[in-house]
């Protein structure tokens, strides 16, 4: 008997106990479904955290104030800590001290309420000079974004994200604010341009909600007088200088505030290492949750030994007659091996087609991103195959070693 | 009379062991078969007959003694070669049909030719001729539970011959049937005979048993006496 008429043997067998088969199936269903679910979010978690640090824009190093590095925790409250200034970014701009830095942008952000006419909408206000754009590697949708005079002379204008745009903008105006006035603080500012989307893969990331203005615009609308900055953006030259301009940045900024390396006041990122600390806690929840669906993998797994076990005892008769008609101990253990991994194999099909069909309905019930993955799928497919080969042994090898005489005359 | 000896039984004991309990279900048969020879073997219930066909059959293993098939000693054999012997050189029928109640009827004929490694195209077609041999050319797709009893074991009697076995053994084939079926089964087995195959025919019926060359009558396991019968002298 080859393997083909056994694998048809097989089917059939398990089509003749169809309830039985799917409810065997159920636990094996179920396991490969929430493992295929479980990867699928966290991978889908990590492509939005990567995709939104990808759109802060290439090669950045990201200055902020407050020590994160220490152990004893975050020295200097994270953004609200005057210890990062203007000055230190113009600092860093200077070429001869940071050779590595092709361009800096300082920001401010505070969150405010922002009117066009009736409608009011609250963002985030980000102060800022000229070169953002560039550094965070943004374009325009429509308009220009503000110059070094408009800067100098703290111009009352702002350039909107397209989400804060289509917000503030829904009547006759909304398809071209540019030119219209809005209001922030009781302060009339005109709207000179609109930009366009980040890009990055999830809706209602604040990268396309939020009011630019120049950041000199941004101090007098918060009645500030200081020049303490939030966050400081270095674009390096090129990815091979990162490491370098991270260095010339670090030791910059120790030597203007005047504290040694242990004691550093502010704190640098890079966007690998952003993603790599976002990734870290989410990798920790994905592995609890696909280790507590691999359990009911085997729990599935051994509901199929158990109805083979079953299914050889009922069938003792049976197999005493096939041995009787000239089955081999083997050609017996064959067969019931292949219905134990074809029960597990289709129970692994119908999960990956949950998975899938739940890939496509969950994100927009829980508003989470699910990547399914082709190497999840496969091996979660190979598990399924595995846990009904494994399981399937014991009572192959019981249906196999039965004497046919014992089991020709069993009742 | 035919010559070569088939079946070669020297002294074969059969124990039954249940916990302590041990039982003689055979003490000691000698006896030869020659091929083509139609033996009927007779006896009380519970006097060994259907232990004495299950080790003809290969199908369980005496205790002591030698059963030598067709010059083979059956006791040196592995598993899987009492398999094929089984399934090439004898066909059985029994006294339960045991036919697999799930499968039409040519699925049932069709089952040792599967583990006869005959491809698919053919078996359909040999099962179907069996069938028609039997006179149930017009019931191939029904299961069991649509057939009669008699049409059952018939049934049972074309899986048997559906591999050309030399040897038929029947344990009790018209125990459950009416005289009409009963007929119609033991026609089926004198043709078999006639065609040159070796029959051991278990029953307690003498009528049965009349229809058989040689009988062999068994009490409590052991052969009481071994005579030929009417039929003896007809060569086939
Ligand atoms: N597996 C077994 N364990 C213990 N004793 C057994 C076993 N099989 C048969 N026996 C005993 O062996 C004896 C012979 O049994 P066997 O089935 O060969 O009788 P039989 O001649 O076929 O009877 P019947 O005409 O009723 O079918 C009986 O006494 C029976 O109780
Ligand atoms: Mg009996």
């Amino acid at each position: 008997m080859n393997w083909l008429e056994t694998v048809r043997a097989g089917a059939e067998a398990v089509r003749a106990h169809r309830m039985r088969s799917i409810l065997t199936m159920l636990g094996i269903v179920i396991g490969i479904a929430s493992v295929i679910l479980t990867v699928g979010f966290g991978q889908g978690a990590q492509k939005e955290v990567k995709d939104e640090i990808d759109a802060l824009g290439s090669n950045l190093l990201i200055v902020s104030p407050g020590s994160t590095t220490d152990s004893s925790g975050v020295r200097g409250g994270f953004g609200s800590a005057t210890t990062l200034t203007l000055d230190d970014a113009s600092a860093i701009g200077e070429d001869s001290v940071v050779p590595d830095a092709e361009k800096v942008a300082a920001t401010t952000s505070t969150n405010a309420a922002v009117a066009a006419g009736e409608t009011n909408w609250t963002t985030s206000v980000v102060g800022t000079t000229p070169s953002w754009l560039d550094v965070r590697t943004r374009t325009l949708e429509a308009g220009r974004f503000f110059t070094a005079e408009e800067l100098a002379k703290g111009a009352d204008v702002v350039v909107l994200g397209p989400d804060t745009a289509s917000e503030l903008f829904t009547g006759p105006t909304a398809a071209n604010p540019v030119g219209q006035t809005v209001s922030i603080g009781g302060r009339q500012l005109t709207v000179i341009g609109v930009l366009d989307s980040s890009g990055a893969s999830s809706t209602g990331t604040s990268e396309d909600d939020q009011a630019v203005v120049p950041i000199s615009t941004a101090k007098s609308l918060t009645g500030s007088t200081d020049n303490a900055v939030s966050t400081i953006y270095v674009e390096a030259t090129s990815a091979d200088t990162l490491s370098a301009a991270y260095q010339e940045v670090q030791s910059l900024l120790l030597t203007r505030h005047g504290v040694a390396a242990s004691d550093a006041d502010f704190s640098i990122s890079t966007q690998d290492s952003l993603v790599e600390t976002a990734n870290s806690t989410n990798e920790t929840l994905t592995v609890l949750l696909t280790g507590v669906a691999a359990i009911s993998l085997l729990v599935g797994g051994v509901g199929v030994m158990n109805i083979m076990l079953v299914s050889v005892t009922e069938r003792i008769r049976e197999i005493g007659l096939r041995k009787a008609l000239g089955a081999t101990p083997s050609v017996i253990g064959r067969q019931f091996l292949v219905e134990a991994s074809m029960l597990g194999l289709a129970g692994g099909i119908a999960g990956v087609l949950i998975g899938v069909v739940g890939s496509w309905v969950l994100p927009s019930i829980i508003d989470q991103p699910v990547t399914l993955s082709a190497f999840a799928t496969g091996a979660a497919l190979a598990t399924s195959l595995a846990l009904g080969v494994g399981f399937g042994v014991y009572p192959a090898s019981r249906a196999a070693r039965l004497t046919p005489i014992d089991a020709l005359r069993s009742e | 009379m035919t010559s070569e000896p088939i079946i070669e039984l020297t002294a074969i004991r059969k124990t039954y062991r249940s916990g302590t309990i041990e039982f003689e279900a055979l003490r000691g048969i000698d006896t030869d078969i020659a091929e083509g020879e139609y033996v009927a073997v007779i006896g009380p219930s519970g006097s060994g007959k259907s232990t004495l066909m299950n080790i003809l059959g290969c199908l369980d293993n005496p205790t002591e003694g030698h059963y030598l098939l067709a010059g083979e000693d059956v006791s040196q054999m592995t598993e899987t070669q009492l398999a094929e012997v089984r399934n090439k050189r004898i066909g059985f029928v029994f006294q339960q049909f045991n036919l697999l109640a799930s499968l039409s009827a040519w699925r049932n004929v069709e089952l040792p030719l599967i583990y006869a490694g005959v491809p698919r195209a053919d078996r359909r077609a040999r099962a179907v001729r069996a069938l028609e041999r039997v006179g149930l050319g017009d019931r191939v797709d029904n299961r069991p539970g649509e057939l009669s009893g008699g049409q059952q074991q018939r049934v049972a009697v074309a899986r048997a011959l559906v591999t050309e076995p030399a040897m038929i053994l029947a344990d009790e084939p018209t125990g459950n049937l009416d005289s009409r079926s009963t007929a119609d089964v033991l026609g089926l087995l004198d043709e078999l005979h006639a065609s040159g195959r070796t029959i051991v025919l278990i029953t307690h019926e003498h009528e049965v048993a009349e229809r058989a060359q040689r009988n062999l009558v068994i009490a409590d396991g052991e052969i009481t006496s071994d005579v030929p019968t009417a039929r003896a002298g007809v060569i086939v």
